[in-house]
């Protein structure tokens, strides 16, 4: 256990400021650490947020490292930025990158009673930190080489001698998360709530909860097109109406209606199942259509 | 400069991740900040270790992060089983457990 004697020894030597150096990295960091977790908050992407926020834990990794931590502060970039928030991201992607949030405020003023909330508590935390710590000289630096210091060594020698029961407790720990998140994430497929099998879906479909029992009709293929913009014909010539797509019918094409008055055969002189289009006589009458498509396409 | 202005540092980003908690809406981006707060908490530990010269604090800092990766994995999980009945990572929409 610590004696008083550092403490004592400490205040005789007053060395109450850290060197130089020190002083710059930190002003560096500070600031660095402090805009990371600002643009964290105000960034609308999630994936923006987590990207800030490994900014800023980064260079409070490097903050540990300034502090005869150095064990920790490698801890600190390994487990938070290389597994924490990398498994972050992997949520984000699952969850889905558009998951941003409403600018909507649900309760009225939550906002600003928050910033009022926040900047009174960063006050009273200053306020007490900085009154309660004035007479409080730091200790004389630990070297992180020897076995009192920051390093692995001297980390380990505390761990396993005066905290060894709680370091085992962490394991029992680490493992039921293990396998809670495994039970929380993990989806039966076989069960009631999981995926329908064929079967289930086709007795779904003709108990009628589905709006027809069939699935609907593909876009007409023929020899002068195949293209998606082309709608199937029933029987009598005219066009099926739910081979339609409605993205395709949202677009104002001229050409589009052209090709298919002409393969409803109402146009004059066309015959659907003709290889020549009779109206340039090139053969390849799905160009227009095809064309319009790929447009659509792009424009999705 | 002495010290101290690594536990305001602390002070400061213990707040904001206090004020994103109460801000945001997307369940991810709260618990990131929840992240922010358990960090400036271990900034603060690992100072107090500096000043007394004392490894405990740093040992804090250690199981702190232990904890709070067992926190990630299990919160993670929950937010994806959620997501999954819902369709939502918005806090708004989750009022139920169950359903």
């Amino acid at each position: 256990m610590r004696t008083e004697a550092p403490l004592v020894l400490a205040q005789a030597g007053a060395d109450a400021t850290v060197s130089t150096g020190e002083a710059v990295a930190f002003w560096v960091l500070g600031p660095i650490a402090v805009a990371g977790a600002l643009c964290m908050i105000f960034a609308r992407n999630a994936v923006h947020s987590a990207l800030w926020l490994v900014m800023t834990m980064l260079s409070l990794g490097m903050l540990y490292m300034l502090q005869q931590a150095p064990f920790l502060g490698f801890t600190q970039i390994i487990v938070y930025t290389g597994a924490i928030m990398m498994l972050f991201l992997f949520v984000l992607m699952m969850v889905g990158r558009e998951s941003s949030d409403s600018v909507l405020e649900v309760l009225r003023g939550q906002r600003l009673m928050a910033a009022v909330l926040g900047i009174g508590i960063a006050g009273v935390l200053a306020g007490a930190l900085t009154r309660a710590l004035t007479d409080v000289p730091p200790a004389p630096a630990m070297n992180p080489w020897t076995p009192e210091g920051g390093g692995a060594g001297g980390l380990a020698r505390v761990i396993f001698q005066d905290y060894l029961f709680p370091f085992e407790l962490t394991s029992a720990l680490l493992i039921t998360a293990a396998v809670g998140a495994m039970v929380l994430a993990f989806t039966d497929r076989h069960s009631k709530q999981g995926k329908r099998s064929q079967r289930d879906l086709v007795e779904a479909r003709f108990r009628g909860e589905y709006e027809r029992p069939s699935p609907k009709p593909g876009p007409g293929v023929y020899a002068t097109s195949n293209s998606v913009a082309t709608p199937a014909l029933l029987p009598d010539g005219s066009i099926a109406p739910e081979s339609l797509s409605s993205l395709i019918e949202s677009t104002p094409t001229a050409q589009l209606q052209a090709h298919r008055k002409q393969l409803e055969s109402r146009a004059a002189g066309s015959d659907t199942h003709a290889l020549l289009d009779p109206e340039d006589g090139t053969g390849d009458g799905d160009a227009p259509a095809g064309a319009a498509a790929t447009a659509t396409e792009d424009k999705a | 400069m002495t010290p101290t202005y690594y536990l305001l540092l602390s002070a400061l980003l213990f707040s904001i991740g206090a004020v994103g908690v109460l801000v945001r809406r997307n369940a991810i981006v709260v618990f990131m900040c929840i992240e922010l707060m358990l960090n400036a908490v271990n900034l603060s530990l690992v100072t107090f270790a500096r000043i007394n010269a004392d490894l405990g604090g740093q040992v804090m800092a250690f199981f702190v992060m232990v904890v709070a990766a067992a926190e990630v994995v299990v919160g993670l999980a929950i937010i994806m089983a959620i997501f999954r009945t819902r369709r939502s990572a918005s806090i708004d929409d989750t009022n139920l457990l169950k359903y």
